[in-house]
């Protein structure tokens, strides 16, 4: 076990498939000499070779459509986008090749490719370093949506997508690269050295997709989060006083709806909160299967606290992030009777 | 002094008179053959000429014609015709209704065929919705074919694509999608990745010249020439893309060969419709690609003389009789031309063969209907359309896959009642 940031996990997690499975090759820009503007692949190429870690031409679609091509051969790419914001040009060779190779051939080729990136703000990067474009990948049947929110998660989850036949998206929130935040800019950055979920174990294991996991028990309401917003939950709990019960799905597709309708049941009310931005994003997905399920269990109302739906804007960031301000307002808005 | 904004037109529009001046044609052996490791700043000018090894007698002549046997010829030859009889039957068969759609390739048999007769049997292509003629060069059964055109019972794709968008890996042959250009990068990364392995066999990407605009054709040029990879880019320049002529991809500027010298990429460019041409371009490019120098872009100059699909009219947009203006031919016609030349073929053995060849696919169709067609509905089960999205079907899938069979079940109930 070792004490690792998520970027270093997320490393490490590539390093253990590198050497566990030679299909395995790694690439994108910036990713082979230099290790990547994140450093998620720092020291992979002089370890494995450039033949398995190497740099890319500028292009998305380039990057997502070898991957295609080089899954059909039968290698295992794992590809970095650098940031989630320049993923479009990506969009074609994920959504009408990847996600749907499999069932257009009948089962004779697969795409088992991972792509990975950068997502999410809190970093004044504006609107073409802070998106979180995950509903993007949620609408396509036939692609996985796996969004961290620590670096043992981070790690496990990697490995079992890097590991899974399917294609998935490997959506890192790149404010917890270095450490937790919740929220609240005006305090010290936090490193996950000495968080429970800092711990590693240095070699291979599996977080298993498709799972959520409960972050904190309660009683009052269900707050359905993931990546960064997990922290800005736990913020906004201590800070009301609302006994939130917080369920980190870390998989967006699959779903595990049982975990949340399970909660829900228990809590009877329930809020949704994310980055993105508000029409059309995840927590519209979640607040539909929320009371298809469970609005017989409900008190209130299912809420969203989101992004709002604007650009991301630059000087305004905390203006736009949904920080534990405007959750804690939510989570006892929800509470009246 | 105000700035001008221009449209190109074709030569030709429908009832004006076909005009093919604006090619270029050498005469068949005129082009020099480099070797396969020649430089690729060498051989810029041969992405503007035309590569040709039959003359309008059926001679091989020059530098490129291929050492190949008569009876090697005669298989492409009889591929090139079952070819066409399919095309010709199952365009007949939408038209009964039996299939929602059809896209033939007549006039480009020889690309196709030829390409699958010459390159290795592990070597894969990246095709586009026109090298049928690729499978049937491969002996892939036409009952398959037409099993996927029909969507019936039998279709290996189970109903999920559209007609012709077959999928045979153990011919090499990579599933069809219908974005134009996708599978030209995915080419090159299969390629990388048989390089990657120290494999021996390579990857070709098809595409047209009209979807040689997307960015597709850019990505894969850039990453062919960033890596070396061993790979064959062809572009089939048919000189239409449904109504849109070459000249609107930008094919009035430059050859699309010439595209590939702006990447450093070796640029070959080569009559189409001539089988042995087609045979010895191919085998320069893989060469070139097994021996480890790089990648080669070959522009294949030829006609589409079918229709773009059943949903197209073409006497719409250009002269009815184009096709017979062409200077470059019909790919069957001149290989039997030269074949009886060599006194290899007869026109006696053409009428056997094609007779032949009419009962064989006349017999594969007629099996491939006894199996369903659009007329009669017998097709692959509603609720199998849940299947093989992913490797294992999810939960929500299997929720949504009980709701249906649930609503089938009900409406089957008040059917009967």
């Amino acid at each position: 076990m070792t004490a690792m940031a998520m970027n270093v996990a997320i490393r490490s997690a590539m390093d253990v498939m590198l050497g566990r499975d030679e299909d395995v090759v790694v690439f994108g820009e910036d990713v082979g000499y230099f290790g990547g503007v994140f450093r998620c692949t720092d020291g992979l190429q002089a370890k494995h070779g450039r033949h398995r870690v190497f740099d890319t031409p500028i292009a998305e679609g380039g990057i997502i459509g070898v991957a295609v091509g080089m899954g059909a051969y039968g290698l295992r790419p794992v590809v970095e986008i650098q940031f989630g914001d320049y993923v479009y040009p990506g969009l074609d060779q994920l959504i009408s090749e990847a996600a749907r190779l499999r069932y257009r051939s009948g089962g004779e080729f697969h795409a088992p490719l991972t792509v990975r990136m950068p997502v999410g703000g809190g970093i004044h990067g504006g609107q073409t370093h802070s998106q979180s474009p995950e509903t993007f990948f949620t609408h396509v049947c036939g692609l996985k949506t796996v969004l961290p929110s620590n670096p043992y998660d981070a790690k496990g989850l990697l490995i079992a997508a890097i590991e899974d036949n399917d294609p998935v998206v490997f959506l890192e929130p790149k404010r917890l690269y270095n450490g937790p935040f919740d929220g609240h800019p005006e305090r010290p950055v936090v490193p996950w050295a000495g968080h429970p979920l800092g711990e590693v174990p240095d070699d291979h294991y599996v977080v298993p997709l498709g799972q959520a996991a409960v972050r904190r028990e309660g009683a009052d309401v269900t707050v359905v989060a993931y990546g960064t917003m997990v922290y800005v939950a736990e913020a906004a709990a201590a800070e009301t006083g609302v006994d939130a019960e917080i369920v980190d799905l870390r998989t967006l597709l699959p779903l595990d709806l049982d975990t949340i309708a399970a909660s829900v049941a228990k809590t009877g009310r329930c809020v949704i909160i994310h980055e993105a931005t508000r029409t059309s994003g995840f927590g519209a997905e979640l607040s539909a299967v929320v009371q298809e399920h469970c609005f017989y269990d409900l008190e209130a109302p299912i809420v969203r606290v989101t992004g709002w739906d604007p650009p991301y804007p630059h000087a305004q960031e905390w203006d736009f992030f949904p920080g534990p301000a405007r959750l804690g307002a939510a989570l006892q808005a929800v509470m009246e009777p | 002094m105000a700035l001008q904004f221009r449209v190109p037109e074709p030569p030709a529009r429908p009832g004006e008179e076909p005009d093919f001046s604006y090619l270029d044609i050498p005469a068949a052996g005129a082009v020099d053959r480099p070797p396969v490791d020649v430089h690729q700043t060498s051989i810029r000018d041969l992405a503007w000429t035309m590569i040709r090894v039959l003359d309008d007698d059926g001679a091989a002549v020059g530098p490129w014609a291929p050492d190949v046997s008569p009876d090697e010829l005669r298989t492409g030859l009889r591929a090139m015709n079952t070819t066409r009889k399919y095309d010709e039957r199952m365009l007949t068969a939408q038209r009964q209704g039996k299939a929602s759609f059809y896209m033939g390739c007549t006039g480009e048999e020889a690309i196709a065929v030829g390409q699958a007769r010459e390159l290795g049997p592990r070597d894969m292509c990246f095709p586009t919705y026109r090298q049928q003629g690729w499978l049937i060069a491969r002996d892939w059964p036409l009952v398959d074919m037409a099993c996927q055109v029909f969507s019936n019972e039998k279709d290996r794709l189970h109903g999920r694509q559209m007609p012709i968008m077959y999928s045979a890996r153990d011919a090499g042959f990579f599933s069809i999608s219908g974005n134009l250009g996708t599978q030209y990068i995915q080419a090159v990364g299969w390629s990388m990745a048989a390089a990657i392995k120290g494999d021996d066999c390579i990857a070709v990407g098809m595409i047209g010249e009209g979807a040689t605009a997307e960015a597709d054709f850019h990505h894969a040029l850039t990453f062919a020439a960033t890596y070396d990879v061993p790979v064959i880019l062809n572009i089939v320049n048919n000189q239409w893309a449904i109504s849109s002529f070459q000249g609107i991809a930008g094919g009035n500027h430059a050859t699309f060969a010439a595209r590939a010298l702006g990447y450093g990429i070796a640029g070959l460019r080569a009559d189409g419709n001539d089988y042995l041409a087609v045979l010895a371009a191919t085998r320069w490019a893989r060469a070139r690609a097994v021996a480890g120098v790089g990648p080669t872009v070959i522009e294949w100059i030829t006609y589409r003389a079918a229709a773009h699909s059943t949903s197209d009219d073409p006497s719409r947009y250009r002269p009815k009789d184009e096709w017979q203006a062409w200077p470059l031919g019909d790919p069957i016609e001149r290989l039997e031309r030269h074949l009886t030349q060599a006194g290899e073929w007869s026109e006696e053995q053409g009428r056997d063969t094609r007779a032949e060849i009419a009962a064989h696919v006349r017999a594969a169709i007629k099996e491939a209907e006894s199996y369903g067609t659009l007329l009669d509905g017998r097709q692959a089960s509603a609720k199998s359309i849940f299947d093989d999205v992913f490797e294992e079907m999810p939960p929500h899938l299997r929720h949504q896959r009980d709701e249906l069979e649930a609503l089938q079940a009900l409406q089957r109930e008040g059917a009967e009642t």
